[in-house]
């Protein structure tokens, strides 16, 4: 048994120490929101914030999370993640939409720490996290938009 | 290409009958193949519908296409929203059931399906009607409840309105008062200057859903007592199981059951953690007897001696041996282009539920009918008896329009296996896409061509050497004529340039990889051989490549258009910083026109940076404009990825690749500026999910030639010796 604070509950799930972080959210707890899309810290699909920190949660095990905060796509609520996803609606930047959730938990998580990336540091905190549909240009512009939103 | 092919097998859609039942329940407008009219009221129109308008004032369309990204769903609401004159906030889609009777593609025949960029082409008309019939029932149901003449009445953004009484009224409040109505057999459309929607960048429809992780796609799909299955598959295509030791498997925590299946074993567990560590743990003695076993470095060898014989002929014009021996200049290359995986972000899987009588299948399903018949005789059910229920799409670029529904039939034969012993969540790992085949055939193509005294292109040979797409599915009858796969030769048989003596001729060798259409299909390959020689050609007559090719493009005036566009608005011509360089090219496919403009740089250390693609299409008539540009991102970002460095090779059989790592996708970091212009036109509108793919990998070759002097032959570039900064 392990306990896990996520979206501002604690809860407990009878799972292996090594399940990934990822699993427990998706199957155990069937929050959705949070993908896989390669199980090896290549496509950042499975992002999610721990303790405010984007973080792949493929590579993180229920056993070394203990005591910390996780926040998935469903427990986003902050004005930076109202303006990434405001940003992100206005300029229809989802296609299949599969990464969409790791692209806006990387994005949240880029703008809280710089709220006025450049290009540079766009790409720089970006780069870990494919579109496959190749939404690449408007997740840049969407990023500039939330960041002038923020601003205000 | 399925599109323009199977158009002949085009069943007539003459019999275009509605039916409106406007109960109390919901005024629903149907479309019927047969041509007995519909009574109104009739429960088969409910049956059959392409649009539902319900008393709680919503519009929902209905969408015979699934979702993959490329933007469908908001393009079928669009249609039906225009017509209807429905306020497009009021408007949401839902995904049709399996039925080809009435959802077939209409380009196709018989057939519930997507691909080959023809969703919108083969609707356009279809739902505009069915928009437009309903929106004639309102007004009727308007003018009886109002007492007024139908003539009197208009609709705006969803009201309908009597002007000279004042009285208004939303669809949902009409629909009681369409019972009984029927509707008009041919429905008067709109003239298209008047369209308030179609051609404006209107928001998507699934956008509010994919930016708070609230869309469903099959990965997301939860049954109750739903347990997971990852199958071990063996490392040679064409394998098979010879025995299997479970007992470590049985051992994970989770692991419920082991056992056969068609493709491989079958891990049955609690979760999709216990099912993989089960996998991981599951030991298994392959039968190879049957298995491919070579590497692609023997295949290119097979292939390259086949391509000193002669293939079947695809294309005779002239004689090219002749015009080849007394041309002025001769160009020629041998082009080399590996497997690729199309590896969609969502991994493939599929949920199923299997009971006696029925069965229910949750996947975002490209080829709902196939995938529905497939599933029934595997389960040993009717068609009928087995539900598809389509959800979102994750990517698919190809790889979910499997002519044998490959991973449904799977996800059938591992509920089978347990006897539908509980619903069944069939995942695919990212190493078992990688690895699992149905690749962009690895094709060879040898090109020789010439120019005469004056420059001009004279001779044009072209042998191509591939593994046929379409040989052995149901395909075959209606796309392989006199030994052509037509999917290996377009792009090349229908070249655009005006060339008096050309040949096109096609070895299809049987290797046992099993392959697919991707992102494009054979223009994939073809539009780049073609673009690279072309810009050969100008070079050895010593002419500008853009205004080379506008002289051979005097037959095609739509490649010539989009040409120019591109070239104008990439400013062609003008002065770049020191060490940038410009390339282009245009191709066509799914008959929509694109030329793009690559501009590069050699960056500090001597890598290639690609800093801009300009892009212009014609794709007739844009449904919505900003899908269009969306579409040409994508199709460029996806192309310019794969040709830098991803390649599917094989080692004594087996896949060298696993996983993103080693198959990387483009990034964020490496993503050139991009931009895309529309032709402006009102020619009937064709696809754009694939036709942004093909132009990019040539455009960005031809100008690294222009930079560094350097021509590639073989992709992906990586392996020609370029780096990429
Ligand atoms: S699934 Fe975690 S990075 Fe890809
Ligand atoms: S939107 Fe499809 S992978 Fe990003």
């Amino acid at each position: 048994m392990y306990e896990l604070k996520i979206n501002g509950e604690t809860r407990s799930v009878d799972v292996d120490g090594d399940t990934p972080l990822l699993w427990v959210i998706r199957d155990e707890l069937n929050l959705t929101g949070t993908k896989f899309g390669c199980g090896v810290a290549a496509c950042g699909a499975c992002t999610v914030h721990v303790d405010g920190a984007p973080t792949r949660s493929c590579q993180l095990a229920i056993e070394d999370a203990a005591g910390v905060e996780v926040t998935t796509i469903e427990g986003l609520n902050s004005p930076v993640a109202e303006a990434v996803q405001a940003a992100w609606q206005e300029m229809d930047v989802p296609q299949c939409g599969y990464c969409q959730s790791g692209q806006i938990m990387q994005a949240v998580g880029l703008l809280s720490e710089n709220p006025k990336p450049s290009d540079e540091d766009i790409d720089d905190s970006m780069a870990g996290n494919i579109c496959r549909c190749g939404t690449y240009v408007r997740i840049r512009g969407a990023i500039h938009k939330a960041a002038g939103k923020l601003e205000i | 290409m399925l599109k323009s092919l199977l158009k002949e097998q085009q069943t007539s859609r003459r019999g275009f009958l509605l039916g409106a039942s406007g109960t109390a329940a919901a005024l629903v407008v149907g479309f019927r193949p047969s041509v007995a009219p519909l009574a109104a009221g009739d429960a088969e129109a409910v049956h059959n519908p392409f649009v539902k308008i319900t008393p709680d004032n919503k519009v929902t369309v209905v969408a015979k296409h699934f979702e993959t990204g490329q933007g469908t769903s908001t393009g079928l609401s669009t249609l039906v929203a225009e017509e209807l004159d429905a306020d497009w906030d009021q408007v949401l889609v839902e995904w049709a059931p399996a039925d080809a009777k009435v959802y077939n593609n209409l380009h196709w025949g018989a057939f519930q399906g997507t691909g080959g960029s023809s969703a919108i082409a083969n609707s356009f008309m279809q739902y505009r009607k069915a928009g437009a019939a309903a929106r004639d029932i309102l007004v009727r149901a308007a003018a009886g409840a109002w007492k007024l003449p139908a003539s009197d009445i208009k609709v705006e953004k969803g009201r309908l309105i009597h002007d000279a009484s004042g009285q208004s009224a939303s669809f949902g409040e009409m629909v009681p008062h369409a019972a009984g109505l029927q509707a008009v057999e041919e429905p008067v459309l709109k003239d298209p200057a008047k369209f308030e929607l179609i051609g404006k960048a209107i928001p998507r429809k699934d956008t509010p859903a994919k930016t708070t992780g609230q869309a469903v796609f099959a990965m997301d799909v939860r049954v109750p007592d739903m347990i997971t299955a990852v199958i071990q598959r063996p490392p040679k295509f064409g394998a098979k199981v010879a025995s299997f030791d479970a007992a470590e498997a049985l051992k994970v925590r989770g692991v419920i059951d082991v056992k056969a299946v068609g493709s491989g074993v079958a891990i049955y567990a609690r979760n999709t953690w216990a099912a993989i560590k089960g996998r991981d743990a599951l030991s298994v003695e392959w039968d190879e007897a049957e298995a491919e076993t070579r590497g692609s470095e023997e295949i290119f060898a097979e292939y390259e001696a086949l391509a000193k014989q002669p293939g079947a002929i695809a294309r005779q014009d002239g004689d090219v041996g002749t015009a080849l021996a007394q041309a002025s200049k001769k160009v020629s290359a041998t082009f080399r282009f590996p497997y690729l995986a199309h590896t969609p972000m969502e991994p493939l899987n599929c949920v199923i539920r299997s009971e006696a009588q029925s069965a229910e299948v949750w996947t975002g399903s490209q080829f709902p009918t196939i995938e529905q018949g497939v599933t029934a005789a595997i389960l040993g059910l009717k068609p009928e008896e087995v539900t598809i229920h389509t959800v979102y799409a994750g990517g698919s670029f190809g790889r979910r329009a499997t002519p044998n529904a490959d991973y449904v039939a799977e996800a059938a034969m591992v509920a089978k296996a347990i006897d539908g012993r509980a619903p069944v969540h069939l995942v695919w790992t990212r190493e078992d896409d990688v690895k699992g085949g149905f690749y962009r055939p690895l094709n060879l193509h040898r090109v020789e061509a010439g120019i005469d005294g004056e420059g001009q292109p004279s001779a044009w040979h072209q042998r191509i050497v591939g593994q046929s797409i379409l040989a052995g599915t149901p395909f075959e009858g209606f796309l392989i004529k006199d030994g052509i796969d037509a999917t290996s030769v377009e792009g090349a048989q229908n070249l655009a340039y005006d060339v008096p003596n050309i040949t096109v001729d096609l070895h299809s060798p049987k290797v046992g990889v099993p392959v697919l259409w991707w992102r494009a299909v054979g223009h994939t390959h073809t539009g780049y051989s073609t673009e690279v020689i072309v810009d050969m050609l100008a070079e050895a007559a010593g002419q500008d490549p853009v205004a080379y090719r506008l002289k051979q493009m005097k037959n095609h005036p739509r490649h010539a258009g989009v040409l120019k566009l591109a070239a104008e608005k990439a400013n062609w011509g003008g002065d770049l910083p020191e060490g940038w360089a410009r390339g282009v090219a245009v191709h066509e496919s799914f008959n929509s026109y694109v030329a793009q403009v690559a501009e590069v740089a050699i960056e500090e250390g001597g890598g290639i940076k690609v800093k801009r693609i300009v892009c212009a299409v014609d794709c007739g008539l844009a449904v919505n404009p900003d899908v269009v540009v969306a579409q040409m991102e994508s199709g460029i970002i996806y192309g310019l990825g794969t040709a830098i460095r991803n390649a599917i090779t094989l080692d004594g059989g087996e896949v060298d690749q696993d996983n993103f790592p080693d198959y990387e996708p483009l990034r964020i970091s490496e993503t050139p500026e991009i931009e895309v212009h529309i032709v402006n036109s009102t020619e009937a509108p064709t696809g754009v999910g694939e036709p942004g793919t093909p132009p990019v990998a040539p455009a960005v070759a031809n100008a690294i030639y222009a930079a560094m002097g350097k021509r590639i032959f073989t992709l992906p570039f990586s392996e020609s010796g370029i780096e990429f900064a």
